[in-house]
């Protein structure tokens, strides 16, 4: 009798899994943690530092998000996920969100069926090579050797590129970045390609990064995101005006070192209602009204996390670009807070 | 007087099912299957319920579409714009390569380390214990990356044989070229080529069969076929006179003759590799991801091969070696004659499990990049499109096939090898 009551409680467990899938904000607050998906190590976008602390670009969306929701920008469960597993570990529940330098495009948001809340590092495939190599322009590398991480849409673009400029190539497809690296200083491929800022991060690790060159042809648009699953529209929000918020504070200068000060009101309406003296911005995302507070003293502004972690003072050393604000003539343009 | 009273009529009540232990063990059967099928069509609905509710109902139109991924090494032509059905199909033959070199190259070693572990020799003896102990105590992961890290560490890149002082240089007088990309050996060019048949149309299965490997095929087979017929003329000239005419010229003459003779008007020859900007070109390229995963799987398996050979010949009984001995065999004769057939009765069932065993873990691949059904189908395919669910069934129904197949084809040698009871 104690196993059929066991058993019936399992079945009625196992189907209330299977068909409650809305309410990611209400789990997430149950379960006290974010579980956040990111990659299996990129230095700077995510990896684990010395001592075993989750540090980067994307990880600090993550903690921002786990600040706003949760309160406490500790309480991430980070999930490294490879260009493969990512949208299975989605799709699935696994992970609540994914922060993972993930390309927007049409097929992941409206097959896959995900929703891209918004780009926080626009980005293009690149090359890189040796400098040995006498390579000046990704058109020379006409029979080379390219290794190239498989899933991603950097595969998908190489073999356009290739194609469309009638030059053969032999692929290398390989897991994850560690791999790559371990087989394009190996010499095993003469060409590592993937997004820029993922080249400029991993040459950042190599014993000589001077000897290497990244070539001046970008072949493709790759707005990286961070992502949720479709049809949950409650937390696509949350995660969608936490990164908006970092954008924003960058834009009215808020940071890490004034917000105390800014947060006991200023002149400027947009900023109380960012950080929740006017206004219940909070209440109708379903969180207080210090979510955006919390969410930008995790880390800092958005300018804030990016100088720390890519920015041109990190070995990284990635400039603005492409990425500075819609002000200073970039493409970040939140919109307003209103 | 006896009066004979019939047996009670045996009268059914439902609580028999339960009390009767005649049908009691048929009741729960019935039971365990209502219930196991019910568990599975729960599965099955909860699954579509909920790929729907999703919004992504199964269907497989999606391998009608340009996979718009290159594969390295590929069997047949394919470009980035053939279909995901074509990429599949790659993907198919490259497991299907590997498994039969895998398989081929187990047994030889699995045959030949397990007859050496019995060796008297102490020391051979030993040295194949710690070979066996060694490789089939460690994942055979950990092999294929093991072995894959030494091919790309420790070989010399291809711009290593460049310039006029190289630090490395090709092998085999100037024809192999050993390099951390994979081998390059000489291909066989043929310049009277007798060109290719196009089967299938230009329908995403389509492939081409080469004429002139048909024909040395043809040819070489009409050959053995003789040389067999010249064998089974001297074994009735034996039986008749009792002496064996010698034949082994006419036998490797009718072999080599026709065979140089079709070489030669084909235009045999070798193509060999050269350096060419990045890479060496011409000739046929063995990525290292095929050496690794070939060899690791070889190795692995041999271990298990040579185990079971080993069984196989201890389960002979001593008296049979002894009685070849006393008829004056020597040693490997007897080992050919007497103990291996014999032995391969015992051999011959679990050697199946293993082949099964190389094959699935084929699906390995993956971690040194090697493109087969796995990498392809159930790799950048299922990200590309987002259906895990009809990519993971497909690849289940293909492993599940070839596993069938290579299962039927090892019962059937079986059936030919077991003892014939009459």
């Amino acid at each position: 009798m104690k196993k059929t009551v066991f058993l019936g409680a399992a079945t009625v467990a196992g189907l209330a899994a299977g068909v409650a899938a809305a309410g990611t904000a209400d789990d997430v607050k149950a379960r006290g943690k974010l579980n956040c998906g990111v990659t299996t190590g990129l230095v700077g976008f995510a990896a684990p530092d010395a001592n075993g602390e989750w540090k980067g670009f994307d990880v600090a969306v993550c903690r921002a998000v786990a600040a706003a929701v949760l309160g406490d920008a500790n309480a991430v469960e980070f999930v490294p996920t490879t260009g493969k597993t990512r949208f299975t570990a989605l799709a699935s529940g696994e992970v609540d969100m994914l922060a993972r330098n993930t390309t927007w495009t049409f097929s992941r948001d409206v097959d896959l069926k995900f929703e891209f809340v918004g780009v926080n590092y626009y980005d293009g495939q690149g090359f890189m090579v040796p400098k040995s190599l006498g390579v000046s322009s990704a058109k020379e590398l006409d029979g080379a050797t390219v290794c190239i991480q498989t899933g991603t849409t950097t595969e998908l673009n190489l073999a356009d590129f290739f194609r469309s400029n009638n030059i053969s190539y032999e692929p290398v497809p390989i897991e994850t970045n560690a791999e790559a690296q371990q087989q394009y200083l190996a010499g095993a491929c003469d060409v590592y390609t993937t997004d820029a800022s993922g080249l400029a991060a991993t040459r950042a690790t190599f014993e000589n990064p001077g000897d290497h060159v990244l070539l001046p042809e970008i072949i493709s648009k790759e707005p990286l995101g961070p992502l949720v699953r479709h049809g949950d529209n409650e937390w696509g929000d949350v995660v969608r005006w936490t990164l908006n918020a970092l954008i924003s504070a960058e834009e009215y200068g808020i940071t890490s070192a004034n917000i105390d000060e800014m947060a006991a009101g200023t002149d400027n309406p947009e900023i109380n209602r960012i950080l929740g003296t006017e206004g219940t911005l909070g209440e109708m995302l379903g969180l207080d009204n210090q979510w955006a507070m919390r969410a930008i003293k995790a880390g800092g502004n958005f300018g804030e996390i990016f100088a720390q972690n890519i920015g041109e003072n990190t070995p990284i050393g990635l400039a603005r670009g492409l990425n500075a604000q819609w002000t200073d003539g970039g493409l970040l343009y939140s919109p307003p807070f209103r | 007087m006896t009066t004979f009273s019939d047996p009670p009529k045996e009268q059914f009540r439902l609580s028999m099912l339960l009390y009767d232990t005649r049908y009691r063990s048929a009741t729960i059967q019935v039971i365990a299957l209502i219930g196991f099928m019910l568990l599975a069509a729960w599965i099955i609905s909860n699954t579509i319920q909920n790929l729907e509710a999703l919004g992504k109902p199964v269907e497989f139109g999606f391998f009608g579409e340009p996979a718009s991924y290159d594969i390295n090494q590929r069997l047949l032509e394919y470009t980035s714009r053939d279909t995901h059905l074509r990429a599949a199909f790659v993907g198919l033959l490259n497991t299907l390569v590997v498994a039969v070199l895998g398989c081929i190259t187990a047994t030889v070693l699995g045959v030949v380390i397990g007859v050496l572990r019995l060796s008297h020799n102490w020391i051979v003896a030993r040295l194949m214990t710690v070979y066996v102990e060694m490789f089939r105590n460690v994942p055979v992961l950990l092999w294929i990356v093991f072995i894959m890290a030494i091919l790309i560490e420790t070989l010399p890149a291809p711009r290593a044989f460049r310039g006029d002082n190289p630090e490395a240089s090709m092998v085999l007088g100037e024809a192999v070229a050993v390099t951390n990309r994979g081998v390059y050996v000489p291909e066989p060019l043929f310049s009277n080529s007798l060109g290719n048949i196009h089967l299938f149309g230009e329908s995403s299965l389509r492939f081409d069969v080469s004429l002139d490997l048909m024909a040395i095929l043809v040819v070489l087979g009409v050959s053995i076929w003789i040389s067999n017929w010249i064998k089974h003329r001297a074994d009735a000239i034996q039986e008749k006179t009792g002496d064996r005419p010698v034949t082994w010229w006419q036998r490797l003459g009718v072999v080599v003759v026709p065979l140089a003779l079709l070489l030669a008007l084909l235009g045999f020859h070798l193509g060999y590799p050269e350096l060419k900007g990045f890479n060496f070109s011409g000739g046929t390229h063995l990525r290292n991801s095929l050496i690794a995963l070939w060899l690791a799987l070889s190795l692995y398996t041999a271990a298990f091969i040579a185990e079971i050979v080993r069984a196989g010949i201890m389960a002979i009984s001593k008296g049979q070696s002894e009685a070849a001995a006393a008829l004056g065999l020597r040693p490997n004769r007897i080992m050919s004659l007497v103990i291996l057939p014999q032995a391969l009765r015992v051999i011959i069932p679990p050697l199946i499990s293993n082949y099964l065993n190389l094959t699935k873990n084929s699906s390995l691949a993956i971690a040194v990049g090697y493109m087969d059904i796995t990498g392809t189908l159930g790799g950048i395919t299922m990200n590309q499109t987002g259906r895990e669910l009809e990519c993971v069934l497909l690849l289940m129904l293909v492993y599940l096939s070839i596993s069938l197949t290579i299962s039927a084809i090892m019962n059937w040698y079986n059936e030919s090898v077991k003892l014939k009871e009459r």
